[in-house]
């Protein structure tokens, strides 16, 4: 799969040689700078001499361990938004449990899988970029008397018009899928399941700006613009739809049940701008396109189809993306059908 | 049951490169005797902290090759560890240490 990413700092913390030489490896394979320690407090000393994206981090090590760095990190206040992924055996999930609850960010389980590797380290370092982003916006825009109407009254900016191209996902059946599996095992594919769909979304230049329960929105054209959002966000789709095979080919390993996803995009006028509190802000959009792409998403179950499009969304694709007409389809709140094409997986 | 699984042992190459496999397989096996010995010194000194450490790693190293077997034989070494039964070891140890014989011969003629 092709990737926009830009390549991260990262530090892997592990004590065990193969460990650390195995995960600095794969993570230099997918163009990522590593650096590597072997207990937390040289990683400690290494985190506050240099500045780092993301840190990958053994839980078991002499001299200072996973849950001591953690609890270092949180301490500081120039560390503490930095993400951590924790690196475990299987049979340590309940540690893991507790890291999160101590403020890591994710976890892999160990042996490590090359998929899910890249895909968790990409979702980390782009909440790390967003971090960052709303971190330099509101140094500039906070004075304190804003900071207290932000606090107040929660704030816009930038707020426009922009043409976009919206996507809606969610899994099919989700609750049935849910109701058959342990509470630790739905955790886990869903953590499986946003961090691949995250990935094919930024790798297409895509912005992730809402996630709820199994579903999420993304945006393409916006907040940068890109003239072939809507090839980028059919791009992003047909990728999702691929991972998520590969997914399913484990699942079916594991006597798991499949997962499917339906995913509607819609092109159009949207007002986006940055909303939010004090406290946290995203990029956000709303309008009558974002309703349209909600509802050609939930048109996917009608359909049986698992990506549909829109008519706008459809001429901005080259040739070599194929679609079906489906015909005119009038959904709920709209005056005027609309004609919905599917795109070919 | 094979000593080295293959499929893991291919997504591991994969994953690390093909010209890489030799210094991870390397690493292992001099790392490998090191933890024998320290499961062993933890047990005489009846440090079951050290022991579970050194046990932890070899469970950890052999599951990422592919060593399945050894990797259970190692889990149950860490499970007396943790739970503070070092005299419960008894042949297990002894079970490792050949287990991982057979790995070692088995990882040398898979180098590339």
């Amino acid at each position: 799969m092709k990737s926009s990413h830009e390549p991260g700092q990262l530090l892997v913390v592990d004590d065990n040689r193969v460990n650390r030489l195995l995960l600095t490896r794969a993570l230099e394979q997918n163009d990522h700078h590593v650096s590597n320690a072997e207990n937390g407090r040289i990683a400690m000393e290494m985190l506050r001499s240099k500045p780092y994206d993301v840190i990958l981090l053994d839980i078991d090590m002499p001299e200072m361990n996973g849950f001591e760095v953690l609890e270092a990190l949180l301490k500081d206040d120039e560390l503490r938004y930095l993400p951590v992924i924790m690196t475990s055996a299987s049979d340590e999930l309940d540690r893991v449990v507790k890291c999160i609850e101590m403020g890591a960010e994710d976890y892999l389980v160990k042996p490590l899988n090359p998929v899910l590797l890249r895909a968790r380290v990409n979702a980390s370092l782009e909440k790390k970029r967003l971090r960052d982003e709303q971190r330099k916006l509101f140094r500039t825009f906070a004075t304190p008397a804003v900071a207290e109407q932000l606090l107040r009254d929660g704030f816009t900016l930038g707020g426009k018009y922009v043409t976009a191209s919206i996507m809606f996902c969610d899994i099919r059946s989700f609750t049935t899928l849910s109701e058959k599996a342990e509470p630790s095992e739905i955790i886990e594919l869903l953590n499986d399941y946003f961090a691949l769909m995250f990935d094919a979304i930024t790798a297409n230049n895509g912005t992730v700006n809402q996630m709820q329960g199994d579903g999420l929105m993304a945006i393409f054209g916006a907040p940068a613009y890109y003239e072939n959002h809507r090839e980028q966000a059919v791009n992003a789709a047909l990728e999702m739809i691929e991972l998520l095979r590969g997914l399913n080919e484990q699942r079916a390993i594991q006597n798991k049940s499949e997962v499917k996803i339906g995913i509607g995009i819609a092109t159009g006028k949207v007002i986006a701008g940055y909303t939010g509190t004090q406290h946290r802000a995203t990029y956000t959009c709303v309008g009558d396109t974002v309703n349209l792409a909600a509802r050609i998403e939930s048109h996917t179950k009608v359909a049986g189809k698992p990506i549909l499009i829109d008519h706008y969304t459809r001429e901005g694709l080259p040739d070599q993306i194929q679609v079906e007409d489906l015909g005119e389809v009038l959904f709920k709140g709209k005056q005027q059908p609309v004609q919905i094409f599917v795109v070919n997986t | 049951m094979p000593v080295i699984d293959v499929t893991t042992f291919n997504e591991l190459k994969q994953m690390s490169g093909e010209d890489f496999i030799n210094e991870l397989i390397d690493t292992f096996l001099e790392d490998a005797p090191k933890m024998i010995a320290e499961i062993k010194s933890g047990l005489a000194a009846n440090n079951a902290d050290t022991f579970r450490r050194a046990a932890h790693s070899m469970k950890s190293n052999a599951a990422t090759f592919g060593a399945s077997q050894l990797a259970a034989l190692a889990k149950e070494l860490e499970m007396l560890g943790k739970e503070n039964k070092l005299h419960e070891a008894g042949d297990k140890l002894k079970t490792l240490e050949e287990a991982y014989a057979s790995v070692r011969d088995e990882l040398t003629g898979m180098k590339s």
